[in-house]
């Protein structure tokens, strides 16, 4: 279970995130959803410190990570995976060798257990047989899922997914919220999704936390967000036409 | 201020990039890879030079002292200076600067500007120490052999055009670069390019790893590397110089 507690972020006059209080829960999928520009992205790297926060306190299982120096931070990051909007994929690297990066870091494993886990990774998000094709060589969704399996190789208790299907065709897309929730329940991880795609929150949200503004507006599950009386969340939900036909027919 | 923000800044960088390395198998793996990405691939244009401003120089030494005042012998002694003095330790690095600088800044630049520098981050790994400091020490090390060999190829390359060109027989030109040999002068050269080595890859990469936004600003960041390096080789070629040889 990941709390964020009362954060506050500001870039220079700017106050881009206010009091921002979260729970993430553990063996869920859980959503931030938002409008461009809202602050899910600046509330990710908070949360795992790519950015400090200027106020509150991120709790990691109990563990308080905004008050950790750096050795502890980096033992808590060895918990933490995380697949970036545009995947990040190390381009100098191999599909395989960018999975097994993190193990050559620090897994202490041989040669031989190193390849196995890579290869368990790589089946896990479908994608065997393209082990030694450098990030370029292959499509955006298979990068994201050699992003995928790159944050699970180390065996995660938190995983983050910054919009993890923009850019794909919807039924990438569906494979891929379905890969993460699989995993999330398979290995018990606390999965925290940035998303503004309407058709993943419904498909795979657990836990849904709506900002705007900077501010948590509206926490919920995929069951409640269609029937919330919440403005600012109906007007989020149903902006498009498919969303409003959907309305119409729960009605 | 600006100058200070970035000063700080720098060190700041630096002293996270001297850590002690996570893995140093993976770091002596690194540091080969960069020794021969920028030494080895570096050999090529740094003999061409060379060799040309040897040659160059011999001629135009040689035109100037037709008067027979001074001895033929100057000639192979200007070349050697030259070479020794400033061409190899100071010109060669600037060269490199516009070579090497500009490509490590876009190469961690573009890193920056994909998040792969966050993705190391976020894995625990040191990422200034992994990609910066292997570039470092190859420098280091490569550096002194490249500029030897440059001072080594310019002298030679005097002597050839001028036995070629018949402006100054090869035994006047031997006398020459004999003449006064010190060797604390070859020791001035090489601390010179260490120190050179080191302005290039740390300022190259601290522009690159504090590149923020997209394609653009990798180009520009890689402009400012070239253009910084140059600057601050410069400045520091003129503290050395007083400190080391007055
Ligand atoms: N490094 C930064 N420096 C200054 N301002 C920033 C920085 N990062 C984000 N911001 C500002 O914070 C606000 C929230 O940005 P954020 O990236 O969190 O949006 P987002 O909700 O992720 O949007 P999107 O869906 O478009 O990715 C924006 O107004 C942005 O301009
Ligand atoms: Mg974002």
């Amino acid at each position: 279970m990941i709390q964020v507690i009362d954060v506050n972020k500001t870039f220079g006059e700017q106050h881009v995130l206010k009091d921002v209080t979260a729970t993430f829960e553990t063996g869920k999928v859980n959503f931030i959803i938002g409008r461009s520009g809202s602050g899910k992205s600046v509330t990710t790297k908070c949360i795992v410190g790519l950015l400090e926060v200027g106020s509150g306190q991120i709790l990691y299982d109990g563990r308080d990570f905004t008050s950790m120096n750096n050795k502890e931070r980096k033992e808590i990051r060895k918990e933490i995976g995380m697949l970036f909007q545009g995947s990040a994929l190390f381009d100098s690297m191999t599909v395989e060798e960018n999975v097994g990066f993190p193990l050559r870091m620090f897994g202490g494993m041989s040669e031989e257990e190193m390849q196995e886990r890579i290869n368990f990774c790589l089946k896990r998000v479908q994608l065997e047989g393209s082990n030694k094709k450098f990030p370029a060589e292959i499509s955006g969704g298979m990068q994201k899922r050699v992003g995928i399996a790159r944050a699970i190789a180390m065996n995660p208790k938190y995983l983050f997914c910054d919009e993890p299907n923009s850019g794909l065709d919807p039924q990438t897309a569906i494979v891929i919220d379905n890969l993460i929730q699989e995993i999330t329940y398979e290995f018990k991880m606390t999965t925290v999704v940035v998303s503004h795609d309407m058709n993943s929150v419904i498909e795979v949200g657990d836990n849904i936390n709506f900002v705007n503004k900077g501010m948590i507006w509206w926490t919920g599950g995929k069951d409640d967000i269609l029937h919330s009386s919440n403005q600012e969340l109906n007007d989020f939900v149903y902006a498009s036409d498919f969303m409003k036909i959907v309305r119409k027919n729960l009605s | 201020m600006q100058i200070f923000f970035h000063i700080g800044r720098f060190f700041l960088l630096m002293r996270t990039t001297f850590r002690r390395p996570e893995k140093w198998k993976l770091f002596f793996r690194l540091m080969v890879t960069e020794i021969d990405k920028i030494g080895v691939q570096s050999v090529g244009i740094v003999a061409l030079l060379s060799l040309f401003m040897g040659a160059v120089i011999c001629l135009q030494t040689a035109a100037q002292i037709e008067s027979g005042w001074i001895p033929l012998y100057t000639v192979g002694f200007t070349v050697r200076q030259t070479m020794i003095l400033e061409f190899a330790p100071t010109i060669i690095p600037v060269i490199m600067a516009g070579k090497v600088g500009s490509n490590i800044a876009s190469e961690i630049g573009t890193m920056r500007i994909t998040e792969q520098i966050d993705a190391l981050d976020i894995m625990g790994v040191n990422s200034a120490g992994y990609l910066i400091l292997p570039k470092i020490v190859a420098a280091v090390i490569i550096f002194p052999f490249l500029i030897i060999g440059s001072m080594f190829l310019g002298v030679t390359a005097g002597a050839i055009i001028g036995e070629l060109a018949n402006v100054i027989p090869l035994a006047d030109y031997e006398v020459g670069i004999q003449y006064d040999f010190n060797t604390f002068q070859v020791a001035y050269a090489l601390i010179k390019t260490t120190v050179f080595a080191f302005i290039i890859v740390s300022v190259s990469a601290y522009h690159g790893y504090h590149t923020k936004g997209g394609a653009l600003e990798v180009g520009h960041s890689s402009t400012q590397a070239v253009v910084y390096s140059i600057v601050l080789i410069m400045v520091t070629n003129l503290l050395l110089t007083q400190l080391l040889l007055t």
